[in-house]
């Protein structure tokens, strides 16, 4: 599981990579959000990864028995997912306006703003 | 008393509420916007005042003890930060009186105003590092909006880069994090501070340093990350260029400077090495890239990130008196960039452009605005006794005693450059005649602003700059403060045990 997972993050890190470095401005965005899902994989994985076994404790006991699965990095990812969902919805808008605007979705025509005048 | 630490980040978060229920309503979001920034100020400065007296407050949101829950944790360093993020969001508040249109008004500019300073305050007294990520997106979401609101062209474009970039670096900083809580087990930067020496992957832990490094210089914008800043800054208006150049870049310098001082601090001669590289860098690319301009706010947005270099320095040489300097340096510039930006905003009222070339003639009119430009554009150059020169008197004795003279020539040179900048803007704005001639010196538009938008055009000039002749001519308490703040910075364990709760 591990192993995939692994295997899988370093795809998504990969393609992420490769897209934002295009010119075009809806590749860029798919390289973002890959980005971002990436990180969130990575937290997943490296907060250990437990089978069946929920953090309860169990009736009688006091304390947790390991092994347990670490719920904070699940909460961390829950949080980042929101996050990110409403900043990826906002970039989405961004460039749609932006093409609309500018009338290309190529990133080497967007030089106005640092030409020397 | 503890719970008024929390007061920076709700009272934002009120305002913008309460505004939002007068929709469009502009002249009651207006002075909703003023008044809520003034109590802002009036809070920060109470819990100055606090943490002076007593020492770090710090309060476990919800109940819940440190390390499982969020710390709020105000140390001298958080709080004076605070402080200045309210002086500069009411100095805001009143330029956006007179310089902002009504259409931006109506699309919820001043709640935005309200909601970015809800993210730095937050990004400023949390103590907890996946709480600081969401402060960061808080702050970034605001910006993002801030930026692009009004759909201009080249507003657009800026956007893009900026919002391009910014994400990428969030991207790392959440992959930062992960890995972090992965070796360690625990986010709250105080727990991390007391366990990161125990630890054994020395060498991972350099690597994500790193990525946090990476992170937040991107936000910093050092060298070579900052190249969204100079493509972004001059495009919004001007009362938004200003209290981002102010503020932003500042909470990247704030999260490097914690995080390289109270947490990642296991290998110095590697990872401030690494800083001090890059504040070299970052200095002379921002000087050499403002000298090639022509337009007012991008020579200023170049200087920014020059700048940002001598804050660096002053964290990457490591003493107690550096990191004093470097304090110092924010505090100081902070003021003066915002400052500096609110004269270019006004010229641009009177003359109609930013570019040099379409511009002259200002002093022969108006001789106090260029004393107005004269104070803050001295300080930013580093002439005695503005402020300036103590910030970089400070650095620069700090570099001499650890006899790093290479990096203090690069600082030197500089200051020499920033000042050749300076000038470059006083012959071309103040002393030149108007290439348009005498006869029509002002812009048409000019003539149509009231008498009580000019009045709140000059007034936050004023006092910024009244605040950096008295930080310049009576360094002694600043100074004092600073250094107050670094040591509590260098000896982390007050810190740790005020966060903690372990006497």
């Amino acid at each position: 599981m591990n192993f995939l997972l692994a295997l899988i993050i370093g795809l998504l890190y990969g393609a992420g990579t490769y897209l934002i470095l295009r010119r075009s401005l809806a590749k860029v965005l798919f390289g973002l959000i890959f980005l971002g899902h990436a990180a969130n994989l990575l937290i997943f994985t490296i907060g250990r990864l437990t089978k069946g076994a929920p953090p309860f404790i169990p009736e009688g006991a006091e304390t947790l028995v390991e092994p347990y699965a670490d719920p904070l990095p699940q909460a961390l990812i829950l949080t980042a997912i929101v996050i990110g969902f409403g900043v990826q919805a906002f970039a989405i808008v961004l460039f749609k306006r932006t093409y609309q605007t500018v009338g290309t979705d190529d990133l080497d025509k967007m030089k106005s703003t640092d030409e020397l005048k | 008393m503890n719970q008024l630490v929390i007061f920076p980040i709700i009272l934002p978060l009120v305002f913008a509420v309460i505004m939002l229920f007068f929709w469009k309503k502009i002249t009651v979001h207006r002075y909703i916007n003023l008044a809520g920034s003034f109590v802002s100020l009036v809070v920060s400065i109470i819990i100055l005042e606090a943490v002076i007296s007593d020492g770090i407050i710090s309060l476990q949101v919800g109940g819940w003890e440190a390390p499982f829950g969020i710390s709020i944790v105000a140390d001298l360093l958080s709080t004076v930060m605070v402080v200045i993020t309210a002086l500069i969001g009411f100095a805001t508040a009143l330029y956006s009186l007179g310089t902002m249109d009504e259409e931006r008004e109506k699309y919820l500019y001043y709640p935005l105003l309200q909601l970015l300073l809800m993210g730095i305050n937050g990004a400023f007294l949390t103590g907890d590092i996946f709480n600081l990520y969401v402060w960061f997106e808080v702050m970034l979401i605001s910006s993002f909006v801030l930026l692009a609101l009004g759909g201009r062209r080249e507003q657009l474009e800026g956007a893009i880069k900026y919002v391009t970039l910014n994400l990428l670096s969030s991207a790392i900083f959440l992959a930062a994090v992960g890995i972090l809580y992965g070796i360690a087990g625990t986010l709250n930067m105080a727990d991390l501070a007391r366990k990161i020496p125990f630890l054994e992957q020395k060498e991972l832990l350099t690597v994500v340093s790193i990525l946090f490094m990476v992170a937040f210089g991107v936000k910093a914008a050092i060298f070579p990350l900052f190249f969204w800043l100079p493509a972004s800054y001059h495009t919004p208006p001007v009362a938004v260029s200003a209290i981002f150049a102010g503020l932003l870049t500042k909470v990247g310098v704030y999260a490097l400077i914690r995080f390289f001082t109270t947490i990642f601090v296991h290998d110095t001669a590697f990872t401030h090495n690494l800083l001090l590289v890059s504040a070299a860098l970052t200095m002379l690319t921002g000087v050499l890239g403002a000298a090639a301009q022509n337009d007012f706010r991008k020579i200023l947005s170049f200087h920014i990130i020059s700048q940002i270099g001598y804050m660096i320095l002053g964290l990457a040489l490591y003493s107690p008196l550096a990191i004093a300097g470097a304090i110092f340096y924010v505090i100081h510039h902070i003021i003066v960039k915002t400052n500096l930006f609110f004269v270019s905003g006004v010229v641009k009222k009177l003359k109609g452009s930013y570019s040099l070339k379409d511009i002259g003639g200002v002093y022969k009119y108006y001789p106090l605005l260029g004393l107005l430009f004269l104070i803050p554009a001295l300080s930013l150059a580093g002439i005695p006794p503005l402020s300036g020169f103590w910030a970089k008197f400070v650095v620069i004795k700090a570099g001499l005693e650890i006899q790093e003279y290479f990096v203090v020539g690069i600082a030197l040179l500089v200051g020499l450059l920033t000042l050749f900048s300076m000038t470059k803007i006083w012959n071309e704005v103040f002393w030149k005649d108007d290439p348009k001639g005498s006869e029509n010196h002002l812009d048409e538009s000019y003539k149509l602003i009231s008498n009580y938008k000019k009045y709140m055009m000059i007034t936050p000039i004023v006092f910024l700059a009244l605040i950096t002749i008295v930080i310049g001519l009576y360094a002694e308490p600043f100074f004092n403060f600073a250094n107050d703040a670094a040591n509590q910075l260098i000896d982390s364990s007050n810190y740790i045990n005020s966060v903690l709760g372990m006497k």
